[in-house]
């Protein structure tokens, strides 16, 4: 069986070049599309579909839309997405993700969602301060503010109402949770917690994303961890992840489910290599 | 390969190994670009998409 796999992107990250280079180190063909360029058409059949755009494609676009909307193309001609477009559709919705990790039964910090700016007020009230006001569709902690009182809470609220954002509307306010000044990435392919590592927050900074100059240390999988964080992977579809959790005074809890895991970092500590790790996965799935 | 800054002239390096779609910014005036190869496999560069607020990981 000739495994083929398509890669589809909208920017070339450090991630999809390690992988394009793993795929090719195991021999395998890989075709790189650039969703940029893509004309999709509705009226082509499930087979001519696939042999211009492939079998098995692993989805790669840092546009969650656009991502989210190839993949649900190609899955309605029959074509395999890893991940799926309904992993993609959860994981890309700080909304969705924290409803399915409830549900998956994961710990995940309190949530208050609310459709006007004066809910929203009433709500953070409610929760009580600090407490942190995200965007629902985004990532790298863009957005991502602390509402360390009524008044910074009733500003920064006020200052969404007046953006044009498409979700801007739609509030989402999370309980703060005390945590030494880091987090904990994983990265989770299938079944298996196959990385962690620590986010520590750069100097001047709350927020322990690797985007924003965060340092990486080595992080040991507790069995604590490994639970909860396949836990949180399998609420939200399973596939190849991103998992963060934060260590709470009552212990660990998820806050978000990357579903375009970025690695670089995670590759500084790990003893694995995690784009080999991916191809394997990818391997394993064109054999289903 | 070295291209020019189409902003401020300066000297854009791009690796041998780059691939198309992949980012590479100007060293002087920071703007960034999007690399295309042809299939001739000469190497063109274009405007980066700017960040959308739907980007990330």
């Amino acid at each position: 069986m000739t495994i083929a796999i398509t890669l589809v992107y909208d920017r070339i990250r450090w991630e999809e070049k390690a992988i394009s280079k793993a795929v090719e180190n195991q021999g395998l063909s890989i075709r790189r599309i650039d969703a940029k360029e893509l004309v999709l058409d509705s009226s082509k059949g499930d087979q001519e579909v696939e042999r211009e755009l492939g079998s098995l494609v692993l989805q790669r676009c840092v546009s969650y839309f656009r991502g989210l909307h190839v993949a649900s193309f190609l899955e309605a001609k029959g074509i395999k997405v890893i991940n799926s477009s309904e992993v993609s559709r959860i994981c890309g919705n700080k909304f969705l993700t924290t409803l399915y990790l409830e549900k998956g039964g994961s710990p995940t910090p309190k949530t208050l969602f609310t459709f006007s700016g004066e809910a929203a007020k009433n709500a953070a009230d409610l929760l009580g301060y600090p407490s942190v006001l995200k965007p629902i569709v985004g990532s790298w902690g863009r957005g991502v503010a602390r509402l360390n009182d009524k008044e910074s809470a009733s500003a920064l609220i006020e200052m969404r109402e007046d953006t044009n954002g498409l979700f801007n509307q739609i509030y989402y306010i999370q309980k703060h949770i005390p945590r030494p000044p880091r987090d904990i990435r994983t990265v989770v392919i299938g079944d298996e917690l196959i990385s962690a590592n620590y986010r520590y927050s750069p100097q001047g900074e709350w927020r322990t994303n690797f985007s924003k100059g965060g340092r990486i240390e080595y992080c040991e999988i507790t069995s604590e961890l490994q639970d909860i964080v396949l836990k949180a992977s399998g609420a939200v579809g399973g596939g190849i992840l991103g998992v963060d959790a934060m260590e709470g005074p009552e212990g660990l809890v998820v806050h978000e489910v990357n579903s375009n895991v970025e690695f670089r970092g995670a590759s500084q500590v790990s003893n694995v290599d995690i784009a080999v790790k991916i191809v394997d996965y990818l391997v394993q799935e064109a054999k289903r | 390969m070295d291209k020019k800054c189409s902003d401020c002239d300066g000297t854009i390096v791009i690796p041998d190994d780059a691939l198309s779609g992949e980012i590479v910014s100007c060293p002087d005036c920071g703007l960034e670009y999007e690399v295309a190869k042809t299939r001739s496999n000469s190497v063109e560069l274009k405007p980066a998409e700017p960040v959308g607020e739907d980007w990330g990981e």
